[in-house]
């Protein structure tokens, strides 16, 4: 193993803010079609959800509450009768292909055997029914897609090399048929190619539009993805063995690679991840590598992206940034926008797992290298009120920032972005660059005239100068 | 265990934050693992704050929770030493003020909870000073009131607030404190000065108005004055009450009556409205009203008493104030309905039919399944219910808004009736600008089609159009996946 100097790392008392990590449940059902999220938890809980779900929660989403009473707390009520009893009225108001049972604080707390519990019901309801622990006790936010897909993995069918699957060959021309359109008169050529699907799984949560993308920009390098996890149904998950290739899309995925490692014995291709163009690059490169695949027309591709979005780049361009840190993307974040030309003082972030983010990481400091810019301070656990009191000092360009501080901080004259919205834009892969700059660039060029000249719109700060 | 999908009333701990966060100087620390304060979130952007909720997460994580998490508060505390701190669990470490916030998570939802929290600290605050011995038991000279329950992020309450000082002060009745929004902790002894204690919410300040009554001697008007008849009455039982003392300490007797009249018929213009011929034309309509019990009850009368209209049905999610709430409409709806399930209250308006919902942001939603016009009254809160300009429910600037919200509610309904039974929506054929139908047919592939689909509607015409200007663009004729994605990356959106 190459020895690289890693980045200074610190540790801060974790007083930051973040969402808790059951909010997976908005996303993750309605990746998963055929899913019910039944969150076993508190008032607390369902009404967290809610206010996530926002507006959602008015379409009848495949998710609701199994709301614990005091009874259940002084186990005075039967958990397994209490679950039954709600599993059923699921299967007769939905009937779902899969109840995906997520555990939170309350239930560690009294212990409850979810675990325990799970299988037997299975049996008697006969509707699978997972259990994924998404507890702000261990985990912070994106953290939750991590539980879940991993506990997901367990369900996967196992991987059999005798099935019609063919080792994919060294050289593409043999074994693939190219048609090519009659009308020819574009620069595209439309490729029929019947390749073998590759030994390779995708895990992360996308919206399928981008998963498509990222299956098309793999197919040109004669990489046919075998499977995603999770799939858009139950129903259609991966098979995973030995043999099997997996590679993340997201960086808070160390769990779930972790698992599919050890339980189910897949290898994991470890490399950046497929944020902004260069992350893209770098991803297909590796995955190719590991395929013995030469890459092809990706330098190209890669500069013609960068050159599309020069207007973007050019607003900022030597601007500085702060990361104060709640969805765990922000190093691939930061790498993106330091070879954009932007400046990174430092980078908050809930957890790090070195080893699953050890190519970014090595990618970031080359980054650094590259764009002559310092290298970023990392701060796991961060205090938010330590980081306000840097940022003041610092006075960065940007701030990204939870939904928590970022209005304060814009009455105080410092321009935020909400980190929430990376995790819910497109932000993968080459086509959707323009949309993660659009992003960061949008508090830097909307700024009306009428504020240039007030230093602070609260009322805190010009009477006192220590907030 | 019961199956939830929706709650009215959040948990009680969000309670003890708001009260916490409303006090001036007032910091809160929450020993609670991390996301238990989205609180923070919902304030900053609910009231769009400028200023950093004071709300700290001391986060529990696993490693707390096994070795005790004294150290970990306590370090907490002291790092905040300059502020007033509020922690659940008491600690002998800290030089301020601890209270425990005697709620019973399992018991009792978000209001009941803020009113008790309220309670304990204002009974705290005054045994203090009563003990200390600086305790203030004279009256203010001139009348004065103190405004109990204001509190963030609560329904309008910046806007009532506003409307509060104002509606007193013409009579002549100054304003003591408001608490807790804004209110300096150790100002809490000067509470007993003022000669009445105004409770315009009754789920959030009923308990703290019983202790000073009961301890300090201090009337309280439950009556909220919302609309015109409550406003009158609320007046009234004002000028009553300062009667009580003013003999002796301002040497007159106060009559507001005239001060009333004048409002009543010119200031605000909801009477003018109620005699217009627009309002008659409402008359007989029917309205089904659901909300919290202040403000659904108050609804309520509006609607019958003063514009005629029928209430099929009148219901609230404060089950705990059932009686007082069955009391306030009898003889004033058809039926009752007291319950949290959002399911029973849909049901129920589907089953009316009423012409408008008068209820919270879920009957909104019900609203628009069932294709009924519905007006927000009642909390729990959305952004909408933040407006920046001035929109108050209570005093006479609150009649004005409540017409304007219930004639409007009904009227648009109306508006869309008429069209559609005199066809009168516009018929006029879209011009649909298509390339399709130019020179080069341009053709969709198959697998591009069902790519297509995976994008939401409200965008898909827009990039399908941009695709086929990129294809025109590039001589292409077939549309691929290829091609619908290097469009995507070559125009700007």
């Amino acid at each position: 193993m190459k020895n690289f100097e890693i980045p200074a790392f610190e540790c801060e008392t974790g007083n930051y803010h973040t969402f808790c990590p059951i909010s997976c449940v908005a996303w993750l059902y309605q990746k998963i079609e055929d899913s019910f999220f039944l969150v076993i938890g508190t008032k607390t809980c369902g009404y967290f959800l809610q206010n996530a779900l926002g507006v959602m929660i008015f379409a009848e989403p495949r998710y609701a509450m199994a709301e614990l009473e005091e009874g259940d707390i002084s186990a005075q009520l039967n958990d397994h009768e209490e679950l039954k009893k709600i599993c059923l009225q699921i299967k007769n108001d939905r009937n779902p292909s899969v109840i995906i049972w997520i555990g939170t604080c309350t239930t560690e707390i009294i212990k409850m055997d979810l675990e325990g519990i799970a299988p037997k019901l299975e049996k008697q309801i006969g509707i699978p029914i997972i259990v994924a622990r998404a507890n702000g006790l261990d985990y912070a936010f994106t953290q939750g897609e991590d539980t879940v897909l991993a506990a997901m993995a367990h369900r996967c069918p196992e991987y059999k090399n005798s099935e019609l699957r063919q080792e994919p060959t060294n050289k593409i021309d043999n074994s693939s048929q190219i048609k090519i359109n009659n009308s020819s008169n574009n620069n595209f050529i439309s490729e029929r190619i019947e390749l073998p699907k590759s030994k390779l799984v995708l895990f992360g949560s996308l919206p399928s539009s981008v998963a498509s993308q990222l299956n098309l920009e793999l197919k040109r390098q004669s990489i046919l993805v075998l499977g995603w996890l999770p799939s858009q149904r139950y129903n259609e998950l991966p098979s995973l063995g030995e043999g099997i290739y997996v590679c993340g899309v997201n960086p808070f995925l160390s769990r779930t690679a972790t698992t599919l490692m050890r339980r189910r014995k897949c290898q994991l291709i470890g490399s950046p991840f497929p944020i902004g163009p260069d992350g893209t690059r770098a991803w297909i490169e590796k995955i190719c590598s590991v395929f013995n695949k030469t890459p092809v027309g990706l330098n190209e591709r890669e500069n013609q992206i960068w050159k599309a979005v020069q207007d973007y780049t050019r607003i900022i361009k030597g601007k500085s940034v702060f990361f104060m840190g709640d969805n765990l993307l922000e190093i691939s974040l930061a790498r993106f926008l330091i070879r954009c030309g932007m400046v990174v003082y430092e980078i908050g972030i809930p957890y790090m797992d070195k080893r699953y983010q050890a190519a970014e990481l090595l990618f970031l400091q080359q980054t650094c290298k590259k764009m002559n810019t310092p290298l970023p301070r990392i701060v796991e656990k961060p205090d938010n009120y330590s980081q306000v009191q840097r940022m003041h000092e610092l006075k960065p360009h940007l701030a990204i920032t939870g939904m928590a501080h970022a209005n304060p901080l814009e009455a105080r004259n410092i321009n935020t972005k909400w980190s929430v919205e990376f995790t819910f834009a497109q932000i993968h892969g080459f086509s959707n660059v323009q949309d993660i700059l659009e992003l960061v660039t949008r508090p830097l060029r909307c700024r009306s005239g009428i504020m240039s000249d007030f230093q602070s719109l609260s009322k805190q700060t010009n009477k006192m100068n220590s907030i | 265990m019961k199956l939830a999908y929706w709650m009215y009333a959040g948990p009680a701990h969000i309670s003890t934050l708001r009260i916490a966060s409303s006090f001036r100087n007032v910091h809160a620390i929450m020993h609670a693992p991390l996301g238990d304060d989205h609180f923070n979130v919902m304030r900053s952007m609910l009231e769009r704050e400028r200023d950093f909720t004071p709300v700290t997460t001391s986060v529990v994580d696993r490693h707390v929770l096994a070795c005790g998490s004294r150290e970990k508060v306590v370090n907490n505390i002291s790092q905040k030493e300059d502020l007033q701190n509020f922690v659940d669990r008491a600690s002998s470490y800290s030089e301020s003020d601890v209270i425990l916030a005697d709620v019973n998570h399992y018991r009792i939802n978000e209001l009941q909870a803020a009113d008790k929290t309220l309670e304990q600290i204002v009974r705290y605050y005054l045994d203090k000073a009563r003990r200390e011995g600086f305790l203030n038991r004279s009256l203010t000279d001139d009348p004065s009131a103190n405004i109990i329950g204001i509190s963030t992020p609560g329904f309008h309450n910046q806007h009532d607030c506003r409307e509060l000082k104002r509606l007193p002060s013409e009579p002549g009745i100054s304003i003591n404190q408001i608490i807790p929004e804004g209110e300096f902790l150790k100002n809490l002894k000067d509470l007993s000065r003022a000669w009445f204690n105004i409770v315009p919410y009754r789920e959030m300040s009923l308990m703290a108005a019983n202790f000073l009554e009961k301890e300090y001697g201090m009337p309280h008007i439950l009556t909220t004055p919302i609309g015109i008849l409550n406003t009158a009455d609320f007046i009234a039982q004002i000028s009553k009450i300062v009667n009580l003392w003013s003999f002796s300490l301002i040497e007159k007797k106060v009559n507001y009556d005239l001060y009333v009249e004048n409002q009543t018929k010119f200031v605000s213009q909801a009477t003018w409205f109620s005699k217009s011929i627009d309002c008659q034309n409402l008359a007989g309509k029917e309205a089904a009203v659901s909300g919290d019990a202040t403000h659904a009850a108050a609804i309520t009368k509006i609607l019958v008493r003063e514009m005629g209209i029928r209430v099929s049905c009148s219901g609230t999610y404060c089950k705990h104030d059932a009686d007082w709430f069955n009391e306030q409409v009898q003889g004033l709806c058809d039926e009752t309905i007291i319950t949290e399930d959002h399911t029973e209250i849909g049901d129920t308006i589907a089953r009316i039919e009423p012409s408008a919902i008068f209820g919270t942001q879920m009957e909104r939603h019900i609203g628009k399944r069932l294709d009924i016009p519905c007006g927000v009254i009642s909390s729990p809160v959305h952004i909408q219910n933040f407006p920046l300009g001035y929109r108050p429910f209570l005093g006479y600037e609150g009649t004005n808004q409540i017409s304007d919200l219930i004639y409007n509610s009904f009227n648009l309904g109306m508006e869309d009736h008429l069209l559609d039974v005199f066809g009168g929506h516009d018929t006029k054929e879209e011009n649909i600008k298509s390339l399709s139908t130019e020179k080069n047919n341009i053709h969709w592939s198959y697998d591009v089609e069902s790519e297509l689909k995976k994008i939401p509607g409200f965008v898909r015409g827009k990039i399908k159009k941009n695709t086929e200007v990129f294809a025109k663009q590039n001589n292409i004729s077939t549309i691929t996946v290829d091609v619908m994605y290097a469009a995507k990356e070559k125009l700007s959106s």
